[in-house]
């Protein structure tokens, strides 16, 4: 009897049943593997536990209702310390959108040239690029705001702050665009070619062939792609910590400066006295990012796994 | 408007998008390799730093790199590669391999401000590491093992299944075609990947701030449990909060353009290696 078998990469896999006369040393060697394996799910659930943990706390010394609607982030106050966690999650909000406003058309610009026209030899030399743009630490990107981007903008623009919310939105889109890029091109490659030949066939330019036959089919994978790169965005801490200024107000202006979540947590670890209230709520507020960019995720498998039904 | 002017219009703009990632790459490289070229000599990668950091050189936190390197090596390549191994070899479509996914799937999401706070409340707290080199190593190593898992699996899938099915034919038990005819196959892939991910982990700066990194050390690391400098974190902390930020931005600079030679040296080993690779192995 042929057991169940699993496609890969458009090939039928035979799959092998769990064979029951195993010796010692290949069940000892399983074992091994299967515990291996087990440990990526201890630590994901170890995250959980440990934010939870810190967390915790932090609910019976504080308001959480306050929390969650609180507009003040003032924690340092000797006296009154205010724990309101909207101007940080704003803050992560408006620089996290900005990047993706500005990304967006450059990264899907970018992946249908990459796609679809670019010559074989000079996607050659594009690609390695972007993924050396996609290896770049953060630190780097967040150095080159704080000392370069915020004069330019600082040039253009007379803004309030040096440095604001919009030279980290910059700085986040030029993070975000690499991901987003090689997400999408992947959806777009996906698309058979005999739909391109077709509309081609049909008298349509390559550029109406892009626009409503290609576009259309890859729709998901790009969507994948654009969620994936926000979700990137939200999390990224060094380049907004340099870039964004460190002001936990809430504002619309992009020329002020904001402060995220993230930020928030690296730069007041580094005077909390451990075990006081100041310290569980970082946890919490950790615990917030860590729930948003565990349901970003979601959303991006959710909408990949049906444009993998969709093209299979 | 034409069809064809349309077009053209639209199609240089997409050409126009590309060109600017590339040029945000260049500008971005070249500013950092431009400032920092100046200061960058062999003493300043050789000698302690003094007064404050504001003069000598980087070497402890090169070490420090280095070191952080070494134990995310040993920690997250047998757990990465073995993880592999069992996803594309083992894995029975059964409940646990959809939990095996999810994890990995999820951790690779998890902002890295968060993963310090694991390393914080685990590492430096809980197993009584204090705030050292093996906490920070430790917390990189799970922050690399989704990327690691990710390009070992690929690799491993990627030789055909007919290796597989002629080594079971010839008599070789399950273990002996994985170790004999698969891995060797696989392994250029692997190590791309491993030089990927540890490259990622050097870079890292944000798990650092919470698990022990030290502004400025006369010396190196004694053991694993000692306090530590490293690059990444030696920039953001010379950018942001020295005593005098612009008299020691050459220093700045300086130790960006090392971290990222580092980051884009290994960067490159990688993609040559691929590439070869690819061109050897047709399947």
């Amino acid at each position: 009897m042929r057991p169940k078998s699993k496609t890969d990469g458009g090939k039928v896999r035979p799959r092998l049943r769990r064979n029951p006369h195993l010796t010692p040393r290949e069940k000892v060697i399983e074992l091994m593997l299967t515990i291996a394996t087990w440990s990526s799910v201890v630590a994901l659930a170890a995250v959980f536990a440990e934010l939870m943990l810190g967390a915790v706390p932090a609910f019976f010394s504080i308001n959480i209702i306050d929390f969650f609607t609180g507009t003040v982030w003032n924690p340092s106050h000797p006296l009154y310390p205010v724990y309101g966690i909207l101007p940080l999650f704003l803050g992560t909000l408006m620089v996290s959108f900005g990047a993706a406003l500005i990304a967006i058309p450059i990264g899907l610009g970018c992946t249908i040239w990459l796609a679809e026209l670019a010559s074989p030899r000079v996607k050659s030399i594009f690609k390695p690029a972007i993924e050396i743009l996609a290896g770049i630490p953060s630190v780097i990107f967040g150095f080159f705001a704080l000392v370069i981007l915020s004069e330019w903008i600082a040039a253009v623009f007379d803004p309030v702050n040096k440095l604001n919310a919009l030279n980290g939105a910059i700085m986040l889109a030029v993070m975000m665009i690499p991901i987003m890029v090689t997400v999408a091109e992947d959806a777009m490659n996906a698309v058979p070619n005999s739909l391109r030949e077709a509309s081609l066939a049909l008298g349509a330019t390559r550029w109406e062939t892009v626009r409503h036959v290609i576009l259309p089919s890859a729709l998901s994978g790009i969507v994948a792609a654009i969620v994936l790169g926000f979700g990137r965005a939200i999390g990224e801490t060094m380049t907004v910590l340099m870039a964004t200024g460190n002001a936990p107000v809430i504002t619309s202006d992009f020329l002020h400066s904001v402060q995220t979540m993230t930020a928030a947590i690296a730069i007041d670890f580094g005077e909390v006295e451990y075990g006081s209230v100041h310290y569980h709520v970082l946890f919490l507020v950790g615990l917030v990012l860590f729930i948003i960019t565990f349901i970003i995720n979601f959303l991006a498998e959710w909408v990949t796994r049906r444009y993998r039904e969709e093209s299979a | 408007m034409n069809r064809k002017t349309k077009e053209l219009l639209y199609f240089s703009a997409f050409r126009g998008c590309a060109l600017l990632v590339v040029m945000a790459l260049l500008v971005l490289v070249g500013y950092i390799a431009t400032g920092g070229i100046e200061r960058l000599s062999l003493d300043f990668l050789t000698e302690m730093p003094r007064r404050a950091n504001t003069q000598g050189g980087i070497f402890p936190a090169i070490v420090g790199t280095f070191y952080l390197m070494l134990i995310v090596l040993a920690v997250s390549v047998p757990i990465g590669v073995m993880s592999a191994i069992y996803l594309v070899e083992y894995e029975h479509r059964s409940w646990m391999g959809r939990l095996f996914k999810l994890a990995i799937y999820n951790l690779a999401g998890v902002p890295s401000i968060v993963y310090g706070l694991l390393g914080l409340g685990i590492f430096v707290a809980f197993l009584g590491f204090g705030f050292s080199l093996i906490s920070a190593g430790l917390t990189l190593s799970i922050m690399a093992l989704p990327l690691m898992i990710a390009a070992s699996r690929e690799a491993i899938s990627a030789v055909p299944y007919s290796v597989r099915e002629a080594s079971f034919a010839l008599g070789a038990t399950k273990w002996q075609t994985i170790w004999h005819h698969v891995l060797p196959y696989a392994l250029p892939g692997i190590f791309t990947g491993i030089i990927l991910s540890v490259s990622r982990a050097a870079g890292e700066t944000a798990p650092l701030m919470l698990t022990g990194v030290a502004v400025s050390l006369q010396r190196l690391p004694d053991s694993f449990f000692d306090s530590f400098m490293a690059l990444p974190y030696h920039v953001f902390y010379m950018a942001t909060q020295s005593s005098n930020l612009l008299a020691t931005r050459p220093i700045q600079f300086a130790t960006a353009l090392v971290l990222l030679l580092l980051v884009l040296g290994m960067n490159l080993v990688a993609i040559v290696m691929r590439k070869r690779y690819r061109d050897k192995y047709k399947w």
